[in-house]
């Protein structure tokens, strides 16, 4: 009996997590993909009508715009919240005397809700009442910077906002990696008279690949989940040129009563986490086999 | 055990619970939470209690309804309805569809309601012939509103056509006032796109475009006008209003920052709670043209069962639609009795006014519904509609542009 328990303890402990896991997020997904084969209004229905969801979603000029906003908003944060972390980090990384407080100040914006973050920043934007205004009563009447009313330019003040809120986190992940290179390596290039940009570019930065995987993959989840940033922020607007998939979701689900829209909306957005998750988990699971 | 819980509640019907003493019972969901809504929902409690029945409030504030929708999805799918639920418009047609609605003829014939309702109004509170909603109260949609002091100062007259309103903006734009206090937010861009509608438009052509969708009359020149009014409308409004609260925009009107605004009679609670009068600082008026929009909130019934809670429910419409709660409750909510036979003595010079158009535009068949407001069309062809209005409204876009989306939109969300 007792070697038994030994040897199942394990799988009796973690079986209640598996069997939810398997209802609440791989049977919702089947769910969803189900509803969205449907032609489901106001309550889910069940009989599966081909593709005609994603036609129309396809045909949706707002669909559009809100997944070219995905992939704009998405490349345009990462990369940039990814430069700016890791110069942060490596000016971080020259020994100051005061870093842990720098630490600290560059780290906080990440313990605000993106929900304060869009608030503050919708504020500071707000041609009338921030920026602008704030210039132009300096005595600059020709100042202009009004992004966030600008169709074609709002999307950039949700990039704003969300790099931000998240590249202090991006230094504290690069900062991490920079102190677990070797030192000695470091300390060997030093004695042979190689320039510090050398270190960092020969030795240090591809000795942190996996870093660089590691946030990538954060910042695109945050990429991808965003919501509550453009529904403080701009509110999808000025019109709907800020919308992005999540937002376009919540929208035809519990605005418009258009449930087989708002699954299709998920399927696509759940592809496209998926693009950047499996070839994420099959470098990680070959390493291993290695 | 639920049953004592909430029979505790209102204190002495425990003795009535415990006696076995049937009793009308009705839980309501609703998203009357804010401070003036909420005492008008106080004014039906009370009023139900009087009555002898428990009453077991459900709001879900939040969204503009959206999670009171959502929560009660939830509830319905578990078969578990509320007894009656604030609903509005083609949706109480669209739930009665999923076969959760009950019949309330009874209550409806026994008080009349065909002869003491608008015909137009008491089309959406019947499915398939009978009656499954009880209408609350009638908001107009159509309003201007305006600032009296700016008007007499630049010497403008309520504009009565829309070219007497651009000309009037124009005048006061070069006077360094904002003609026009607008939030842009896709609904408000909405309200106004439908009062202009209706205007160029007329009674007729409204109908056809947003109530039967008709091809023809969407992408016609009358509605190109439309659109070309809404630009010269863009060019009226300041340059900070994206994204701004409707209420934030009375206040411009209010405070002599801009002059007009255009919204439903919602706006008459901000300035009258503000302390000002009504024809005196500040008037209201039709937007130009003919014709009455209106967003009627009613409470769609669904199916009980049990006798207690089905006596509850044709208590609770009894009294939704009875001359006192319509009188109280509108008072509060600064919107006008759906009911045509209610004093209006105790009403302001608006709600007055308001009411007055009401019954002619009910007979001489303009009363229409407010497709900005979801009482028009089902979510999904409202919400394509708003998309290209919004999308319009906040770019370059041309009129004919606009017209080809409004089509496709349409089509693609059927």
């Amino acid at each position: 009996m007792i070697k038994w328990l030994e040897t199942n303890t394990p799988k009796l402990v973690l079986a209640p997590s598996f069997v939810a896991v398997l209802i609440f997020v791989y049977g919702f997904i089947a769910w969803t993909a189900w509803v969205s084969l449907t032609r489901s209004r106001l309550l889910p229905k069940y009989e599966i009508d081909g593709l005609i969801q994603y036609d129309r979603l396809f045909a949706s000029p707002r669909w559009d715009t809100a997944f070219n906003n995905l992939f704009l908003f998405g490349f345009l944060f990462i990369t940039i919240a990814m430069i700016l972390g890791l110069s942060l980090a490596i000016l971080l990384d020259q020994n100051i005397r005061t870093e842990g407080a720098i630490r600290t100040i560059y780290l906080y914006p990440m313990a605000l809700s993106m929900i304060v973050t869009g608030t503050a920043w919708k504020w500071i934007l707000n041609p009338g009442l921030g920026l602008e205004a704030t210039v132009r009563g300096w005595g600059f009447e020709d100042f202009t910077f009004d992004w966030l009313i600008n169709p074609d330019m709002a999307i950039y003040t949700v990039v704003i906002a969300a790099i931000w809120q998240s590249s202090g986190f991006v230094m504290a992940l690069f900062l991490a990696g920079l102190r677990s290179v070797d030192q000695e390596i470091i300390k060997a290039a030093q004695v042979d008279g190689i320039p510090t940009w050398r270190v960092y570019t020969a030795i240090i930065i591809p000795s942190m690949a996996p870093i660089f995987l590691s946030a990538f993959i954060v910042l695109s989840h945050i990429a991808i989940k965003s919501f509550d940033l453009v529904i403080a922020l701009t509110g999808g607007g000025p019109g709907y040129a800020t919308d992005l998939p999540a937002t376009y979701m919540y929208t035809m689900a519990f605005s418009r009563g258009d449930i087989g829209q708002a699954a299709s909306s998920a399927m696509i957005m759940m592809m496209v986490v998926f693009a950047i998750i499996v070839p994420y988990l099959y470098s990680e699971l070959r390493s291993k086999d290695d | 055990m639920k049953h004592y819980l909430t029979g505790a509640v209102s204190g002495f019907a425990i003795l009535a619970s415990t006696a076995a003493f049937a009793e009308p019972q009705a839980e309501v969901l609703h998203y009357w939470t804010s401070g003036g809504e909420a005492k008008s929902v106080a004014v039906l409690q009370k009023e139900f209690a009087d009555k002898g029945g428990v009453w077991t409030d459900m709001p879900v504030a939040g969204g503009g309804g959206d999670a009171a929708g959502t929560a009660l999805r939830a509830r319905v799918l578990s078969g578990n309805a509320p007894t009656a639920a604030q609903i509005k418009g083609p949706a109480i047609q669209e739930w009665y569809e999923e076969g959760v609605l009950a019949d309330i003829s009874a209550v409806a014939e026994a008080n009349h309601w065909a002869d003491v309702l608008p015909a137009s109004i008491a089309a959406h509170m019947q499915c398939d012939g009978t009656w499954c909603a009880a209408p609350v109260n009638v908001h107009r949609v159509d309003w201007i509103w305006a600032n009296a002091k700016v008007l007499t100062a630049n010497n403008i007259d309520m504009p009565t056509t829309w070219d007497e309103f651009n000309a009037a903006a124009e005048q006061l734009q070069s006077a360094g006032i904002i003609p026009l206090a607008h939030g842009g937010q896709a609904w408000q861009d909405a309200t106004i796109f439908e009062a202009v509608a209706l205007g160029i438009l007329g009674p007729d052509g409204y109908r056809k475009a947003f109530t039967e969708l008709d091809t023809e009359t969407l992408t016609s020149d009358k509605m190109k006008a439309v659109f070309d009014q809404m630009r010269i409308m863009r060019g009226f409004v300041d340059s900070n209003f994206s994204g701004r609260d409707w209420n934030l925009s009375t206040a411009m009107v209010m405070n002599g920052e801009a002059a007009f605004q255009i919204m439903g009679d919602w706006a008459k609670g901000e300035f009258i709670a503000a302390g000002q009068v009504p024809g005196q600082d500040f008037l209201c008026a039709s937007t130009p043209g003919d014709g009455f929009l209106y967003n009627v909130d009613s409470f769609a019934m669904f199916e009980v069962a049990g006798d207690e809670k089905q006596q509850g429910q044709s208590l609770l419409a009894e009294l939704v639609v009875g001359e006192e709660f319509q009188e109280v409750f509108n008072l509060n909510k600064g919107s006008i009795p759906a009911r045509i036979d209610v004093s209006l003595d105790a009403f302001d010079s608006c709600a007055v006014l308001s009411s007055q158009e009401m019954n002619t535009s009910s007979e001489n068949g303009s009363l229409l519904p407010s497709y900005a407001h979801g009482m028009a069309l089902r979510g999904a062809q409202a919400g394509a509609i708003t998309d290209v209005v919004t999308a319009h409204f906040n770019s370059d876009m041309s009129s004919d542009d606009a017209v080809q989306m409004l089509a496709n939109a349409i089509a693609n969300s059927l």
